[in-house]
């Protein structure tokens, strides 16, 4: 139904054209649901984008067809292109949040785009909005149809996102990285109703995302790309599990699996990566071992209660607190990885900044070796614990200041805690640990902006490691990453642990990557532990309904395909 | 590559856009007029010496009875009118480089505290800052200017008349620097480096100053070139109504009071050119400050 043949994209740019898409194939068939995935700047969504005739400018389709049915959407005028859209093709947004007009009630949304494409007048609209929201799952559809976006829920949300797409009758629809801001409950549902539409209204759909797990779950058929190109295409199943092509190799070897725990991931270029351990002398490797005292810290939290002042409702009355934390009790063995899972907004990210200090538990001990440490602000600035403690953090691009330069980010853990004095011994200690974290020491006069977002969360473990910590927090450390430098980052934070014993909370949402990481883990819930245990047993046999909720409705391989 | 057009960027920005070419070259002339004036100006208006009355109202050379020496006329002391505005020029943007030197250091200081330590310091400077918006800035130099001739004594007054006017501009101007400072910071704070330098224990001032200022210096630099050309305004305001600076040593709102009294005369040189050059060298500044207003916020692009 929708062919694409030889498709190429360019940009023009000060420096000539920019090819984004070459040579691009394919055809997706009604009812299909067609995976397109690849890393970042793959040209995924830029493939959508030229099929709905949405390039953003100055992008332009330089070569080949693109047709749906049999119109040919590449010699449609302007007018005739926007008539087109909307009604033959649809598009789903990654975010439900921005992708709704939040000034507008649904119901608004709603009849405005079937009246846009149809001529019906407004009752037969609304009656038609309220059918549809039925059927997409939402209850009381004609009373919750005149509630505006802030008062659904973001799964909600997307539904209506999905019922403005389909309100038209469209017969492809471009879902780009649908599921990608929801949590793993609701993508699930998501995920049911694409699948659910496509096999009961015939609806083509092409699924954008960069997760294998989504495309496994719900994809008939997959095309794996990169750098614009296609790398593979065909069978979901075939694609996956016996995959052809050596990029496709390489991308599902470095897709975690939640069903079994591997010892290290293949990495294709590892041969570039130094490994700690194995190198033979490294200046930093042997500075960091001998400030190691070879004594392994572990952290005991006792009843961690921590509350924000709530949002004031009355002018006499104090707010009811927000509970944010209750009753953590978590002991962190020395020497070990304790997992922390769980959905937005559990809890996590409030755990580590009350464990680095940078908020204050209302009450609680927490105790780091056989120290207890001291909370929030009774925490001065030249506490132990600040140079003991270190934190890797999510986002790459913001941990580093973008106008230090890489060598002057290194070295400031070495004179804040007044390990090395000499500017000169600083710089060649630097340079040593950015070997010891496989990159070239020349990027010590770099920027950080001139690194890939994998090479400065190097960075940002090396600068960690500089301060010789005992206790590491990785506060969702891959997260903002592709799934092949998560697992060189994996790699690297596994071979660093056993080498020089650091103790560890693995934060992350991502259960497959916790049981590649943790020993030990910990679910948590709206701010209570719901289980903690072995991370071994915890996902063989977990006890608590959460834990089994979360383990089945993570889209993964199922566990029936077998090589 | 990404990287190096990122980096370049401003610089082609500049180079293909005619508007800000012609601001900066018109701003950096008069900027290399009124420093070099002593070298390049006929008389020195300060200088009784230097001119002659017999000179006195002497039409530009296009007009019937010039004097082919003074190209743009003179007044009716005698001086020369480019003389006169490029010694002008330079007392002008002295003083509102001075001006804005305090105002900045003033507050983005405050500011950028007020961003890092929120709270009650927030507040109360911010309240500060409140205050001082509301009174214009034409009261605040008065409200300077009286305390300095209550409590200096008398001999020294004429040689402060530009320290004082200069911090009244400064005073009226500190807020827009402490509001931009504050906003800036406060997103900033919230960035993951900003968190990793406070969790390793480093000292507030290194944070602020180190680690955050750097990253906050576009929107600053914006509010720095906008406000050169406020303070120029500023002083030019306050000169003419007379709060200024006195007669002896013309600053440009200086030259358009004394230029009023021949408006309807018939010597329309001596109020028109100094003001067209004031006009002139506000405007090229305020462009070039738009300019890299959209250099800093590619969203307006």
């Amino acid at each position: 139904m929708l062919t694409i043949k030889d498709l190429a994209v360019k940009f023009p740019s000060r420096f000539g054209d920019v090819t984004a898409i070459a040579d691009l194939d394919m055809t997706i068939a009604p009812g299909e649901i067609h995976g397109l995935v690849g890393e970042s700047g793959a040209g995924k969504s830029t493939v959508g984008a030229a099929v709905i005739g949405l390039l953003s400018t100055p992008g332009y389709i330089a070569n080949g067809d693109l047709t749906l049915g049999d119109t040919d959407l590449r010699s449609l005028s302007a007018h005739e292109a926007h008539a087109i859209r909307g009604a033959r093709i649809s598009m789903i947004f990654q975010d439900p949040q921005t992708s709704l007009n939040p000034l507008m009630t649904i119901e608004n949304q709603l009849v405005e785009t079937i009246q846009a494409h149809s001529d019906v007048n407004r009752s037969a609209a609304v009656k038609r909005a309220v059918d549809l929201l039925e059927e997409i799952g939402i209850k009381n559809a004609a009373t919750r149809i005149k509630a505006y976006p802030h008062q659904f829920s973001g799964g909600m949300r997307q539904r209506v996102v999905i019922a403005l797409a389909i309100c038209t009758d469209p017969e492809l629809i471009i879902a780009d990285e649908p599921t990608t801001a929801l949590d793993v409950a609701v993508q699930s549902q998501v995920l049911d109703l694409i699948r659910r539409l496509a096999k009961d209204r015939q609806i083509a759909f092409m699924l954008i995302t960069h997760d294998i797990g989504v495309i496994a779950q719900v994809a008939d058929r997959v095309t794996v790309m990169r750098n614009g190109r296609v790398m593979e295409t065909g069978e979901t199943q075939q694609v996956l599990m016996r995959p052809t092509h050596p990029y496709t190799r390489a991308l599902m070897d470095a897709v975690p699996p939640l069903y079994r725990r591997i010892t290290r991931f293949r990495v294709p270029d590892e041969a570039e990566t130094l490994t700690p351990g194995t190198t033979p002398d490294n200046a930093a490797e042997r500075w960091l071992l001998e400030g190691q005292q070879h004594d392994l810290t572990g952290l005991t939290l006792e009843d961690i209660h921590v509350s924000f002042p709530g949002t004031r409702t009355s002018l006499w009355r104090k707010p009811d607190p927000f509970v944010a934390l209750q009753d953590i009790n978590l002991t962190i063995r020395p020497g070990s990885i304790m997992g922390l899972v769980g959905e937005s907004g559990s809890g996590k990210s409030t755990l580590a900044k009350a464990i680095t200090g940078l908020i204050a538990p209302t009450s609680g001990t927490m105790i780091l070796g056989d120290r207890v440490l001291p909370a929030g602000r009774a925490r001065k600035r030249h506490d132990p614990s600040r140079q003991l403690i270190q934190m890797v953090f999510q986002d790459p691009y913001s941990s580093l200041n973008s106008r230090h330069r890489i060598g002057d980010i290194l070295s400031e853990p070495l004179w804040l805690y007044g390990f090395v004095n000499d500017a000169a011994e600083r710089r060649a200690l630097s340079a040593a640990m950015l070997e010891l974290v496989g990159m070239a020491p020349d990027a010590i006069d770099k920027y950080p902006h001139q690194f890939s977002g994998g090479q400065r969360q190097r960075v940002a473990v090396a600068r960690a490691l500089l301060a010789r910590p005992r206790f590491l927090i990785c506060d969702e450390p891959t997260s903002a990453l592709d799934v092949s430098i998560q697992a060189e980052i994996l790699n690297l934070l596994k071979d660093l642990q056993s080498v020089f014993g650091l103790t560890i909370l693995f934060i992350s949402h991502n259960l497959a990557v916790v049981r590649q990481m943790a020993d030990d883990t910990a679910v948590l819930r709206n701010g209570r532990i719901e289980e903690i245990g072995k991370t071994e047993s915890l996902f063989e046999c977990p006890q608590a309904d959460y834990t089994k909720k979360l383990i089945t409705l993570t889209p993964v391989m199922p566990r029936t395909w077998k090589v | 590559m990404i990287a190096f057009l990122k980096r370049y960027e401003g610089i082609w920005l500049f180079a293909h856009s005619p508007t800000a070419i012609i601001a900066g070259i018109v701003a950096l002339a008069i900027l290399i007029g009124a420093v070099f004036a002593p070298w390049i100006a006929l008389v020195n208006p300060y200088d009784l010496s230097s001119f002659s009355l017999f000179d006195g109202l002497l039409p530009p050379v296009w007009q019937e009875g010039a004097n082919p020496k003074f190209l743009l006329g003179t007044d009716d002391q005698g001086r020369d009118m480019i003389s006169s505005i490029l010694y002008g020029a330079r007392l002008s943007l002295v003083i509102g480089i001075a001006a804005l030197t305090i105002a900045a250091v003033l507050g983005v200081g405050l500011g950028l505290a007020a961003g890092y330590y929120g709270g009650r310091f927030d507040a109360i400077v911010m309240r500060i800052a409140d205050v001082q918006l509301a009174l214009p800035a034409i009261l605040t130099a008065l409200l300077i200017d009286g305390i300095a001739r209550g409590i200096l004594p008398a001999a020294i007054q004429q040689d402060l008349r530009v320290a004082v006017l200069t911090l009244a501009i400064a005073l009226s101007l500190w807020v827009n620097f402490a509001r931009t400072a504050r906003a800036s910071s406060f997103v900033q704070m919230n960035k993951e480096y900003v968190q990793a330098a406070i969790m390793m224990g480093q000292r507030p001032s290194r944070v602020m100053f180190v680690h955050i200022l750097p990253n906050i210096l576009g929107p600053l630099l914006v509010i720095t070139t906008v406000d050169l050309a406020s303070a120029i305004l500023l002083e030019a305001t306050l000169s003419f109504l007379g709060i200024g600076l006195p007669a002896d040593s013309p600053s440009l709102g200086t030259l358009i009071r004394i230029g009023m009294q021949f408006l309807l005369s018939g010597e329309w040189w001596i109020l028109w050119i100094p003001t067209l050059f004031l006009v002139v060298l506000v405007v090229s500044i305020n462009i070039l400050g738009d300019f890299l207003r959209d250099v800093f916020n590619p969203r307006l692009r």
